[in-house]
């Protein structure tokens, strides 16, 4: 198969799956709704203590971020599966690890990309330093894609589980686990006006990490879910 | 289609068995397929004849004995033996929020692009005027047409196929044959199974009953 028939194959299933989305936009609005709501119900529930709310700040944001994308994770394959649209993936006369890789980047670009956009507001709200707020813009650019990457690897492996739901919560978490520590320690240092490279430099290994070996452990696991 | 590499392809089946919550299913079984031809399975419900069909695609793996595609298995192959493939399973693989004709488009990007376009595939099936149509919009025989007419768009040589007449109209189903037809004499191979009856006439058919 050439290079150019891969592209292209690429570049149509992103553009299905964002057609598909805006189509259904529920599939969208959701996680975005979800992440608004968590994190703007904790100043109202906290109260009226600015102090406070800029030393959790940074930890809601991402603690919203991970279960809002835990939220879209299942609509990664769930209806590809359901359909039969999954297995003319796995049949294709393209690489399973790079279409999968389509999927993922489609992914996020309807529900990562979004929360990401958002979250400047957010920081505002939770009284966030402006050094801050910028340094939780970056962790989510380089975070949200792990959650997509990581995720995808999880939700190829309970795809073919009827409720495959809660499995997936428990498998998914423990593996956000490091990306959240290291995530909201950036925040919280860049708000205390120290120097952040090292954290950032870690969540950019998670991401070339998951980049690199996601796709691949995704179509095997897919193989596992559907033979 | 090539004759010279069309002519030289075989599919074989090396004793195959399958065996599915502790019940084997079928075992021992062998066969070999040559340009021109078509393998009918039969057997009552629940004889194996869609895992069957699914280790024929490498989806599933047999529990032993191995497919081979010219000489070599298919597990090896992966995408060097999916080019020559196309597969509609019992689940029509059509996205319903989709129109037919972007349903099409995406099959033939996934595959190796065949001689008709999604449209003029799309009037072969008879779905001429539904290329704008949702998916979703259209019968469930409709909806089967689409997912057949994903056969034609990608140049493959097999063609394996779950129950294709299922909730086709008569004349559907003489559309369908009419194409199973041409393909087998233009040196495809077919993998069927179908609870009609099949009237290929001018097909060689091997017939490989599961239930005995």
């Amino acid at each position: 198969m050439s290079h150019d028939s891969l592209s292209r194959a690429f570049i149509l299933l992103i553009r299905r799956d964002l057609v598909l989305a805006m189509r259904y936009r529920a599939e969208m609005i959701n996680p975005l709704l979800f992440f608004i709501l968590v994190t703007s119900l904790f100043p109202l529930g906290i109260g009226a203590r600015p102090d406070l709310l800029q030393t959790v700040g940074p930890g809601i944001i991402w603690v919203a971020a991970l279960l809002a994308g835990l939220l879209s994770l299942d609509s990664v394959f769930r209806s590809d599966f359901e359909d039969g649209t999954l297995e003319q993936y796995l049949l294709s006369s393209h690489p399973v690890s790079v279409l999968v890789l389509a999927k993922v980047l489609a992914h996020w670009l309807i529900t990562g990309l979004p929360l990401l956009l958002i979250s400047p507001l957010l920081g505002i709200l939770l009284n966030l330093p402006a050094a801050g707020i910028r340094i939780l813009f970056i962790t989510l650019l380089l975070g949200t894609p792990v959650l997509s990457l990581i995720g995808s690897v999880c939700v190829a492996l309970t795809v073919g589980l009827r409720k495959g739901g809660m499995i997936l919560s428990l498998l998914v978490l423990p593996l956000y686990v490091p990306l959240l520590i290291f995530a909201s320690s950036a925040v919280d240092t860049a708000a205390a006006g120290l120097p952040v490279t090292a954290h950032l430099s870690l969540i950019a290994a998670l991401l070339v990490l998951s980049l690199s070996l996601s796709p691949f452990a995704t179509a095997a696991a897919l193989r596992v879910s559907l033979s | 289609m090539k004759d010279n590499e069309t002519l030289s392809c075989c599919l074989e089946a090396h004793a195959l068995e399958c065996i599915r919550d502790d019940r084997t299913l079928f075992s021992g079984l062998a066969f070999r397929l040559e340009p021109g031809q078509a393998l009918l399975l039969e057997g009552r419900n629940g004889s194996g004849k869609t895992s069957l069909l699914r280790i024929l695609c490498g989806i599933r793996l047999p529990d032993t004995g191995m497919v081979s595609w010219n000489g070599t298995d298919i597990q090896r192959l992966g995408a060097d033996y999916h080019q020559h493939t196309a597969y509609v399973g019992h689940r029509d693989g059509n996205k319903l929020d989709l129109t037919a004709r972007e349903n099409l488009v995406m099959a033939r990007a996934l595959g190796r692009p065949g001689a008709l376009t999604p449209d003029a595939a799309l009037e072969r099936v008879d779905l001429y005027g539904f290329e704008d149509s949702l998916t979703r919009t259209l019968s469930a025989g409709q909806q089967r047409r689409l997912a057949l007419a994903r056969l034609l768009i990608t140049d493959a040589t097999l063609w394996i196929l779950d129950e294709p007449f299922t909730s086709l109209d008569v004349h559907g189903i003489r559309v369908v044959e009419e194409l199973l037809e041409a393909h087998t004499r233009s040196g495809g191979m077919l993998a069927i199974t179908s609870h009609h009856t099949v009237n290929l006439n001018s097909t060689p058919v091997q017939r490989i009953n599961l239930s005995g």
